[in-house]
């Protein structure tokens, strides 16, 4: 197949206001960046275009370019977006100001350390779960359930958004919550009762304020807010049970 | 888990990358006594590893035109299930014939899988439908074979997280900035702290190079060639999964010609031209249009599904400068000895392959290390089954 064989589409200048940070003693600070964009050229691509082209220490994580890996969270223009899906082209008119998420501790530039996201996970999050079938479809032989893998990318982006965590860092916030929900939800063998006695904490489910918005930023479907109250539903109901 | 062999005390290994290779390098090496270190310049897996569409090859894909690489996949395939559970969705692929042309290749394909010992079960048109309502209505036939999806990032996430409970050390956002070269041999490398800014000196037995498509430009930091084109392809992510098995085309590779189901997404593959620079990659327009129309004749419901991501990334495929399209190279690898190849001492490429058979890889690539070290110890990543990934984020 010829490479592109079709004329390239028009390259604009954009301004990108990067957040930059190491660990000097000195607080973060701004640091514009003048980047060529196009149509469908995304916030990823714009910050890889400056490692490239003007600085190749600009901290930066990212893997797999599709919305699967969860490591290119960041605040743009204050939302909290995956970069890879996010064009530039989406943010309307002016600067584009690009920092790390919230609530992690910031390593260097846009770079956080994930360590603190999973240490407040009850036990390590699986990766799959039983797959909604797709209509209608037949088990081939051999196969006990069709799987496919969560849809929590582990980016932290809920974590970053939410009004709770950015107050009190020893709420253990969104995604654990959700994700000891999802263990309830389908049974694969975790410990019911230890999950229900870790959420059942005034750190834990009862911490929420319900304020959504981990759900407005996830970027994955996981609807963490929903499954919180679907949590303390659980939770209630048990506590009757047990009496 | 099993516990490493006794520290090999003056083995002293660097390895540049941090990929599936070099992930499952530092792993292989770390259990058997080495000491190991791994730089990679931005975050791991941020290169080639992080961005396949996350097939678990069976190797029917190369059955009939380059069994080598079959016979690893489908090895491979079987040991990572055992050692990396649940870092797959085990849900089997179908080879789908559409065309006449299509079903003139599948005597050959059913006889290549069993060259190749990757289980092919043959199924009628009906059968197929019936496992996947999707599939296009007119297909002439279809072969079940082991195909899976992984977790691109995660499955090698778990080999560096084991690597580093064995004593590993794992340094990202470390790049190699020189080879350190003294009288013909390579004894380590100038590396720049990116979080820091500082420079500093690593010093190493082995310095090995696991860079993937960008094997040729390091290599060149020690004066020698290694034969590698980085060949991009263009993938296309869809919201919503419209297949529960991987489902490719029955015929030789082609454009567009496979659909990953992965998490919430459909991705559709892929493209085949080669670069000199694997840095910087295009995303031709007229490549994601061509997955959507190759897309579609395997599910129709392609066309209306909803855009979620385009992008590229680049096999390393070993091949000589004149590779037109990348398809026509071989998916194997090689691991090189540059003190054989080109006299320089110390230093060791480890390349072409595949994401399925990064563990092969490493083997193969330990195997030449140690002997240059001196270190009489078996590989042990056959049975080691890997610590889940996020033992990676463990302090």
């Amino acid at each position: 197949m010829d490479t592109a064989t079709l004329p390239e589409p028009a390259t604009t200048t954009r301004t990108l206001r990067v957040s930059r940070f190491s660990r000097d003693g000195r607080p973060p600070r701004f640091e514009e960046f003048e980047v060529p964009v196009t149509e469908g050229t995304t916030v990823l691509e714009a910050l890889r275009w400056i490692r490239v082209h003007r600085d190749a220490a600009l901290g930066l994580r990212h893997s797999c370019f599709h919305a699967s890996c969860g490591t290119c969270g960041m605040r743009v223009n204050g939302r909290e977006v995956l970069a890879c899906v996010t064009d530039v082209a989406s943010l309307g008119q002016g600067p584009v100001t690009i920092e790390p998420i919230a609530n992690l501790p910031l390593l260097q530039d846009l770079v956080v350390d994930m360590a603190s996201f999973y240490a407040r996970f009850p036990l390590p999050p699986p990766l799959v779960r039983t797959s909604e079938l797709v209509s209608a479809s037949e088990l081939p032989e051999g196969i006990d359930a069709h799987e496919r893998f969560e849809d929590c990318i582990e980016c932290g982006l809920c974590l970053s958004a939410c009004p709770v965590v950015a107050t009190d860092e020893t709420y253990v916030g969104p995604a654990a919550l959700a994700y000891a929900q999802r263990l309830l939800e389908e049974d694969r063998g975790a410990d019911r009762a230890a999950i229900l006695s870790w959420a059942d904490d005034d750190n834990a489910a009862w911490r929420c304020h319900a304020a959504f918005e981990c759900t407005e930023a996830c970027p994955s479907d996981v609807r963490p807010a929903e499954r919180i109250m679907a949590l303390r539903r659980e939770l209630v109901l048990h506590r009757e049970t047990v009496r | 888990m099993a516990t490493p062999a006794p520290r090999a005390p003056d083995a002293r290994v660097l390895i540049v990358g941090g990929g599936g290779t070099g992930a499952a390098l530092a792993h292989d090496l770390a259990l058997r006594g080495v000491r190991v270190t791994l730089v990679e310049r931005g975050e791991l897996t941020s290169g080639t590893t992080g961005r396949h569409h996350g097939l678990l090859h069976s190797g029917a894909r190369y059955a009939v035109s380059d069994p080598e690489s079959a016979v690893e996949c489908i090895e491979e395939n079987t040991i990572l299930r055992r050692i990396a559970a649940g870092s797959f969705e085990e849900n089997d692929g179908l080879f789908v014939a559409l065309t006449e042309e299509d079903m003139e290749y599948l005597p050959a394909f059913l006889e290549g899988c069993e060259a190749s010992r990757i289980p092919a079960q043959l199924l009628s048109p009906e059968q197929a439908l019936r496992l996947e309502p999707n599939l296009n209505p007119s297909l002439k036939a279809a072969v079940r074979v082991p195909d899976a999806t992984m977790d691109a990032m995660r499955m090698p996430l778990r080999f560096f997280a084991t690597a580093r409970a064995n004593g590993a050390e794992i340094l990202n956002h470390m790049e190699v900035t020189g080879l350190l070269i003294h009288g013909g041999i390579v004894s380590g490398a100038a590396v720049l702290d990116q979080v820091t800014g500082r420079d500093a000196e690593i010093q190493a037995d082995v310095t090995v190079n696991a860079t993937g498509p960008w094997s040729e430009q390091v290599a060149r930091m020690a004066g020698v060639d290694v034969p590698i084109r980085p060949s991009p392809g263009v993938m296309l992510a869809l919201r919503g999964r419209l297949c529960n098995m991987v489902l490719n085309r029955l015929h030789r590779s082609g454009d567009g010609d496979i659909i990953v189901p992965q998490r919430a997404l459909s991705i559709v593959g892929t493209s085949s031209w080669v670069v000199e620079d694997p840095e910087e990659l295009d995303v031709p327009q007229d490549h994601v249009r061509r997955m959507w129309e190759e897309g579609e004749k395997l599910i129709p419901a392609v066309r209306g599904a909803r855009f979620r991501a385009a992008w590229s990334a680049a096999r390393p495929l070993i091949g000589s400068r004149g590779a037109d399209t990348g398809r026509e190279l071989s998916r194997t690898f090689k691991a090189i000895d540059h003190a054989e190849a080109d006299r320089v001492e110390g230093f060791v490429t480890i390349t072409g392959g595949k994401a399925t058979t990064l563990r092969g890889m490493a083997e193969l690539c330990a195997d030449v290390v140690c002997r240059k070290l001196g270190v009489d110890e078996r590989c042990r990543t056959r049975e080691t089954v890997l610590l889940p990934h996020t033992a990676h984020y463990a302090a």
